[in-house]
């Protein structure tokens, strides 16, 4: 990467490291420290939060409602019907575990290689892979019919002796998605322990010191306790990008099991995957933009934050072209009667206008323009393309699950599937749940890593002089 | 069991994060053993300069990886083959291949749970009290900006009147005595 020279008076290149500045200058330990805490530990909540957790609690409770009614009256509330048994419930699960996966991404993956640029965008980042998981965790279980029965996806010793079939996909993304959202909580949390104890340090009020002391389980920075905390983080990281990628791997396995024409491809696995990093940065910059702005986080979450996420979400991009490039050639080349059929169904036949939605919303527009250094620093540009993507993402899932499904091989089962008002609103409920809990999030937790920032400023340098002394 | 009263310690307090490496690796040097480091973010170089090189978390983590992973290829076995035997489109009930993607999450969840409450009981928290919180300065200085040493009382070579000059050697901010 690094050919090019940096010249050392550009703006943006650090004078000390010779570096990209990731982090505006002249911040300190301390500022950096009451800027974050001040967010949580003020009194004052700013009024656009109680505005904007109104919004999205009303769209929680619309979800609370849908979900009530159907636990009431049962699936056929929804759409899925035969042929199409798998409507919005699985788009929407695939749609949000994708969405989570960024956030594992930036807080692993890119921790593994060092990116420090990532200290600032991973908490709020790893929130929203717990708040995502948590909206895509429900689909399979409601769509279950009886979730109240959920648990007998567990090999639990029940009385009536029935245990799990392990050979199905559908099997392994109950361990696939449980063990996921276990471990990013845990990830989650142990991040977070220091920061708490700032924050127990920096409360005013009795109530935060003792809510953020217990949270912060008695943090006192030891250097030995930092050691086996840093050992413990890498590991956790190095744990948790091969389980990222397995995630969504055994997702694409429900589909590239089955026989169905469209569905059964080894692509799936790796394109599943790209998608899901491709939605999942797309959903970081709808959340950073706002948040950066709103509680004028410009000087830690920069311009060159967004500039990366947009070129991660440029290479993700094309692999998800390569995914429906490669999707159209083994329709022509396995010389398949019903793949080809498929392919010209999905992009012509009665629900084609999906096809072509995704291919402008994830294609054509993003993978135009993210080329351009100028749009990808534009806050206005990134936050659009961000909805775009995210909605062609959608689509993406709604194009793999409905209309393979609505034509297969046997012409008198075809049918054809038009969401009820209750798949929008159990749809459109998650989006309001997951900005509700995003919203609470951001007011009670520190939602930039204090302890990582800190080690990227130049305070955290440990002078030459003072080394060479002290080596002997 | 340490004492419950008295003096935990002397503790220093330092602005850079060098000062402080300076002063822990001339006080190993110097004999000290039962001293501690704390600072704001990891310093690496703080641990090892008071001699803390190793630790048994990676172990941990292997240990629960693996039984994670044994775990659950055994109960799928069982499962399978003894215990609820099923004919799904005549496949052997030993599937071992299908076996293998819930034994694999599970080594992950089990090495991962290891690792991060391992960490945890190897530092001894969660603890509802510490004596180096007992320093006025430390609370305001430890979590956010501020580098310390603390020579503990346990150690045979300490005496309050001459571990403190000792410590006012390495020009630190501030030493201050801790209680219990």
């Amino acid at each position: 990467m690094a050919t090019r020279e940096v010249n050392p008076h550009q703006p943006g290149i650090d004078p000390a490291t010779g570096e990209y500045r990731v982090i505006a200058p002249g911040q300190t330990f301390r500022s950096v420290t009451e800027k974050i805490t001040r967010i949580v530990l003020t009194p004052y909540t700013p009024l656009g939060w109680f505005m904007l957790i109104a919004v999205a609690g009303a769209g929680a409770t619309m979800l609370l409602v849908a979900v009530t009614w159907l636990v009431l009256k049962g699936v056929g509330i929804w759409a899925i019907t035969q042929p199409v048994a798998w409507g919005f419930a699985i788009i929407n699960f695939v749609w949000w575990i994708g969405i989570g996966h960024a956030g594992t991404l930036i807080s692993a993956i890119l921790l593994l290689f060092k990116q420090s640029w990532r200290n600032s965008i991973n908490r709020f980042a790893e929130a929203m892979t717990i708040f995502a998981v948590i909206c895509a965790g429900m689909f399979p279980l409601i769509h279950v019919g009886r979730p109240w029965l959920g648990y007998w996806l567990l090999p639990l010793p029940f009385t009536m002796q029935v245990w799990p079939q392990f050979r199905s996909p559908l099997m392994w993304d109950t361990f696939a998605v449980s063990t996921y959202a276990t471990i990013s909580v845990v990830f989650w949390y142990l991040g977070m322990i220091p920061d708490f104890g700032t924050m127990r340090d920096q409360a005013r009020s009795k109530a935060a010191q003792y809510f953020y002391g217990l949270l912060s389980v008695g943090w006192r920075g030891s250097v030995r306790h930092w050691a086996r905390y840093e050992t413990a983080s890498l590991l956790l990281a190095g744990l948790a990008t091969p389980l990222v990628l397995s995630v969504h791997t055994v997702i694409s396995f429900d589909f590239a099991v089955a026989i169905l024409p469209g569905w059964h491809t080894t692509i799936f696995p790796p394109y599943f995957v790209a998608g899901a990093i491709y939605s999942g940065f797309a959903m970081v910059l709808t959340l950073a933009i706002p948040l950066r702005k709103f509680y004028h986080l410009e000087g830690l979450v920069t311009e060159r934050h967004i500039d990366n996420c947009g070129k991660v979400m440029l290479a993700t991009g094309f692999i998800v072209a390569y995914g429906y490039g490669m999707e159209a050639f083994m329709a022509w080349y396995s010389a398949s009667h019903w793949e080809s059929f498929t392919f010209w169904n999905r992009a012509f036949g009665p629900m084609g206008w999906s096809y072509w939605v995704l291919i402008t919303c994830n294609l054509a527009i993003p993978l135009t323009t993210l080329w351009s250094r100028r749009l990808r620093r534009s806050m206005l540009f990134m936050f659009v393309l961000s909805l775009v993507v995210n909605v062609g993402m959608w689509f993406e899932r709604f194009v793999i699950v409905v209309t393979s499904l609505t034509r297969d091989f046997l012409p008198s089962s075809w049918g054809t599937y038009r969401a009820t008002k209750w798949d929008y609103m159990t749809y459109f409920g998650t989006i309001g749940l997951f900005v509700f809990l995003f919203l609470l999030f951001v007011r009670f937790l520190p939602m930039i890593p204090m302890s990582e920032i800190r080690t990227m400023l130049p305070g955290a340098k440990i002078k030459p002089k003072v080394a060479a002394e002290a080596g002997d | 069991m340490p004492p419950r009263e008295g003096t935990y310690g002397l503790l220093a307090e330092f602005d850079t994060p060098g000062d402080l490496i300076r002063a822990a690796r001339q006080a190993r040097q110097d004999g000290w053993r039962r001293l501690d480091c704390y600072t704001p973010y990891p310093v690496e170089e703080a641990a090892e300069a008071i001699g803390f090189h190793r630790n048994k978390v990676p172990l941990l983590t292997l240990m629960g990886g693996l039984l994670g992973l044994g775990a659950m290829f055994l109960l799928e076995t069982w499962i399978s083959v003894w215990a609820f035997p099923l004919n799904i489109a005549g496949r052997p009930t030993y599937s071992w291949p299908a076996f293998v993607v819930p034994a694999y999450e599970w080594t992950i969840l089990w090495a991962g749970l290891s690792a991060a409450f391992g960490m945890l009981a190897l530092n001894g928290l969660p603890s509802l009290y510490h004596p180096v919180f007992n320093a006025p300065n430390f609370r305001n200085g430890a979590t956010t900006d501020k580098f310390f040493l603390c020579l503990e009382a346990l150690d045979p070579k300490f005496d309050p009147a001459s571990t403190r000059s000792y410590l006012e050697t390495f020009a630190p901010v501030s030493v201050v005595e801790v209680e219990y």
